[in-house]
């Protein structure tokens, strides 16, 4: 242990008004919810001394998984592992399973939580990818009154999120997908499982019944400093049939969209060559010269 | 700064003033005296530390003391029921499922959770991935905790 626990202080406040009210000091005081990242930096001497808001003694935050008008409702402590379990999200979020499990061992997944994951603003979240794929919106509660925010819209750089201080995630709304929406989720790391990803691509594709794509969502980890949707590739997709020159000009568009991140466990032309193939790859198992859709 | 914090350990209410962000490993090593629990990379990445928080497995060094707070915390020390064994224990003993020991614990924490509910993974293998061992090479253990599974019939799951 590398810190010295005396620089740091703890509010565990008994009600969700207590915690926005603590979330009014300044410097407002950190939330902690599952720990998986924080507790990490503070082994390790790399948690700034202050002030923190443990969320686990919230009883408005520990509600369980709710479907509401269409629509899964997450609380800020649901977890990997709550999402994992539960049967309608397996069925019909499928991508929030298969993103689930890429979250370390279960002992993580057993901790790590969902709201925690959108606020770190890692550019290698799991779950993010996954969620803004849905179209999920970020619910963000304050002293002065609650908001929803588009998580395609949260970030705007290196872990620059919408989230003020003195704002905390209260819900994370996840629309259910058409039936036939085509569904990809599929991360490259150094080995199949617990490893960070070098590369992330969460799709959503819906086909009409002329085959044309009326919508689809290609959202990209660990490529740029945040998690990424890749607009400019969607503009030029929809309408259009996802046939091989499609893919083709699809590719071209991604290449010239993308500004890929160079660091320790990949370079910028490594993850763009693999951002185009897996984009290839999601979009061939629509493509007419392959048959009837199927799942990524 | 420190707080009263209690939670059931082991079946007994605990109750220390510990800091808050005390990682629940060293409230259990050093405060509660149950030095069964291994820390090993200190970042949730090799499983030493497994232990249940509610009946789910966590890696004990990324919980603050203070999110235990009421819930109940089972170490490998609580396996033990009237001095006898768990039968997770006894077949790691049998099958050479230990040898250095330092992963033991948390090995046998995640074997039991699994036994317990084997609907928690999609195969032995995913539920004990987060569990790291530098000298079986594995197969014992694998070895261990199916012996245990056939060995446990309901009643003597816990």
């Amino acid at each position: 242990m590398r810190s010295y626990l005396a620089e740091f202080s703890v509010i565990s406040p008994r009600s969700l008004d207590e915690a926005l009210w603590a979330l009014k000091q300044r410097p407002a005081p950190a939330p902690i919810a599952g720990g998986t990242d924080l507790m990490v930096l503070l082994n390790a001497g790399q948690l700034p001394p202050g002030a923190y808001l443990n969320l686990h003694s919230i009883p408005e935050l520990r509600r369980p998984i709710e479907f509401v008008n269409g629509e899964a409702c997450f609380g800020a402590l649901t977890t990997y592992a709550d999402a994992r379990r539960h049967p309608e999200i397996r069925k019909r979020l499928p991508m929030l399973c298969l993103a689930a499990r890429e979250i370390g061992a279960l002992q993580i997944q057993s901790r790590g939580t969902w709201a925690g994951n959108i606020v770190n603003a890692s550019p290698a979240a799991d779950g993010v990818p996954a969620l803004m794929a849905y179209d999920a919106a970020v619910e963000l509660s304050s002293a002065s009154g609650v908001r929803s925010v588009a998580l395609a819209d949260f970030y705007s750089g290196y872990k620059q999120t919408a989230r003020r201080p003195d704002e905390l995630v209260t819900a994370i709304r996840i629309p259910v997908p058409e039936k036939e929406a085509v569904q990809y989720y599929r991360k490259v790391g150094t080995r199949k499982f617990q490893a960070i990803s070098k590369v992330l691509l969460a799709g959503i594709m819906v086909l009409g019944k002329d085959r044309r794509i009326k919508k689809i969502r290609l959202v990209y980890a660990s490529v740029m400093p945040y998690t990424y949707r890749a607009r400019a590739v969607e503009a030029v997709l929809e309408g259009r049939v996802p046939d091989g020159a499609a893919i083709k000009a699809a590719v071209a568009a991604l290449r010239s969209e993308l500004k890929p991140i160079d660091d320790v466990r990949s370079t910028a032309a490594y993850r763009l060559r693999v951002a185009c193939n897996l984009l290839e790859e999601f979009l061939s198992a629509s493509s007419p010269s392959r048959g009837e859709a199927r799942r990524g | 700064m420190t707080a009263k914090i209690s939670f059931t350990l082991n079946g007994k209410p605990w109750t220390g003033n510990v800091h808050p962000l005390k990682r629940l490993l060293d409230t259990l090593r050093e405060d509660a005296g149950l030095t069964g629990t291994k820390e090993g990379c200190g970042e949730g990445e090799c499983g030493a530390c497994t232990v249940f928080l509610d009946g789910q497995v966590v890696m004990s060094c990324m919980v603050p003391t203070c999110q235990a707070e009421g819930k109940k915390v089972t170490t490998i020390e609580g396996l033990v029921s009237d001095g006898d064994l768990h039968p997770m224990q006894d077949c790691f003993i049998q099958e050479g499922g230990a040898q250095c020991g330092i992963c033991t614990p948390g090995m046998i924490m995640a074997a039991v959770a699994y036994a317990n509910d084997p609907d928690s993974a999609e195969d032995m293998r995913e539920a004990l991935a987060g569990n790291l061992c530098r000298c079986t090479g594995y197969t014992r253990i694998y070895e261990s905790v199916k012996k245990a599974m056939e060995k446990m019939s309901v009643s003597e799951i816990r």
